[in-house]
């Protein structure tokens, strides 16, 4: 065989391998997706509930609680990144980082400190490598999330807006996130969750202008408002893990996908030109038989005369 | 037909029990209490316990609940848990393993997990 066919034939092997192993990473990510998809179904009635109850709470009663009000003039902010552990996912933990980079800034722009908190490797890395202060940070299970996992993000964050300003507390606390939309969209998003702004939880929880009725709470509101919202913050940070986690999937599928019809085209066009290489290689073989026995032909020719 | 009313018991991950019920005992911060269909429209906070549903079908449902929150409007009644089992999804031995090692841990809040879970199978 020929060099440059050797060449040819070794690159397709290659390429013919990683094919397989993007195409099985394909597939893994998509079964992954369905998973995770369920998982955030099933989350949904806890959070509906739960929206539909401090909306009771905070509409129905003259409660001031501080995690309902928001500061005069606040001066730090809490944001919460969720990026991913793995990589091969295409521009999903960028594309988050950057919706990261943009709220940061305008947060700044309002005058306030910006305190980070990062789920996930990928965005650890990125401000671990440009030497970015991180309050706290979490990685290994942005695959599939548990509620536990939602729990131990959401303490640390919660007891920091409880605390004052003057003693490193924060005044709000902002989350961003991959919004899954469906297989083909996901969205890196930004919102805030604390100090709730009523009207935006009520518009979610009461589509069709339902009347909340007059609640009577046990022990108090206060009371009540006080369980109520650390609970609310677990599971929007949960809920938002579990986009986040089905966003990656959705993302990984897609990378891999293109991965897979890339690595298709190439071997295409390789082969193609290892055919040329083979064809040259007999069409040269041959003409070199030719040759040879043209010239051994003259050569006996010559000798007869 | 009796007057029902419409329970939705919710985990943090799951949906754990549906139905039609006529009553529900549960413990909020300030004792237990007792939910029957029209009662006044009521949102409290949940001790750990176990939470009794009579069905309408005249079956009872019992659940350990750990946390959570009760709100009750309209003949609909949810009850929101971080986390909730049915006494027919615990595991006996395993809970009363739980209980044992969380005692000699002396790890309060595991035992009263681990004793909730035990009660609301006795209960059953």
């Amino acid at each position: 065989m020929g060099a440059q066919l050797r060449v040819y034939k070794r690159r397709i092997q290659a390429v013919t391998a990683t094919k397989k192993i993007t195409k099985a990473m394909e597939m893994i990510a998509a079964s992954r997706i369905v998973k995770a998809q369920r998982k955030v179904t099933a989350s949904m009635p806890y959070a509906t509930e739960l929206t539909r109850a401090v909306t009771a709470v905070a509409t129905g009663s003259n409660t001031r609680h501080p995690l309902t009000t928001e500061a005069e003039s606040p001066v730090r902010a809490a944001v919460l990144l969720l990026t991913s552990d793995r990589g091969l996912a295409g521009g999903y933990s960028s594309n988050a980082i950057k919706a990261a980079e943009k709220l940061r800034e305008r947060l700044a722009a309002e005058g306030k400190e910006v305190d980070t908190y990062i789920v996930g490797r990928k965005g650890v890395a990125y401000y671990g490598f440009r030497e970015r202060k991180v309050v706290e940070s979490w990685t290994g299970f942005t695959d599939s999330p548990e509620y536990a996992d939602a729990k131990k993000i959401a303490a640390p964050l919660i007891e920091s807006i409880q605390k004052d300003t003057a003693e490193g507390g924060v005044d709000e606390l902002h989350i961003v996130f991959t919004e899954f939309v469906s297989m083909m969209t996901q969205n890196a998003v930004d919102g805030r969750m604390l100090p709730l702004s009523i009207d935006e939880v009520a518009k979610e929880s009461t589509e069709k202008d339902e009347i909340l009725p007059l609640f009577d709470f046990e022990p108090s509101a206060e009371d009540v408002l006080d369980a109520l919202l650390p609970r609310y913050v677990e599971s929007r940070i949960y809920n938002a893990l579990l986009q986040a986690a089905a966003s990656e999937h959705a993302a990984r599928r897609r990378a891999m996908k293109s991965a897979t019809d890339n690595a298709g085209d190439l071997i295409k066009s390789l082969s193609r030109l290892a055919n040329a290489a083979r064809q040259a290689e007999i069409t040269q073989e041959i003409s070199e038989i030719v040759g040879g026995a043209g010239a051994l032909a003259d050569a006996s020719a010559g000798s007869d005369k | 037909m009796a007057a029902e009313l419409h329970v939705e018991l919710v985990a943090a991950d799951r949906s754990v029990w549906s139905g039609e019920a006529t009553l529900v005992v549960a413990r909020t911060t300030s004792g237990d209490i007792g939910v029957m269909p029209g009662h006044q429209p009521l949102l409290g906070v949940l001790e750990s316990g176990p939470v009794t549903i009579r069905t309408s079908e005249g079956g009872t449902v019992v659940a350990a609940v750990h946390g959570g929150f009760i709100s009750f409007a309209d003949d609909k009644l949810s009850l929101l848990a971080e986390i909730a089992e049915l006494a027919d999804e615990i595991d006996v031995e395993r809970a009363e393993r739980a209980f044992e090692r969380a005692k000699s841990d002396t790890d309060s809040a595991a035992e009263r997990r681990a004793d909730v879970r035990l009660r609301a199978v006795a209960v059953h």
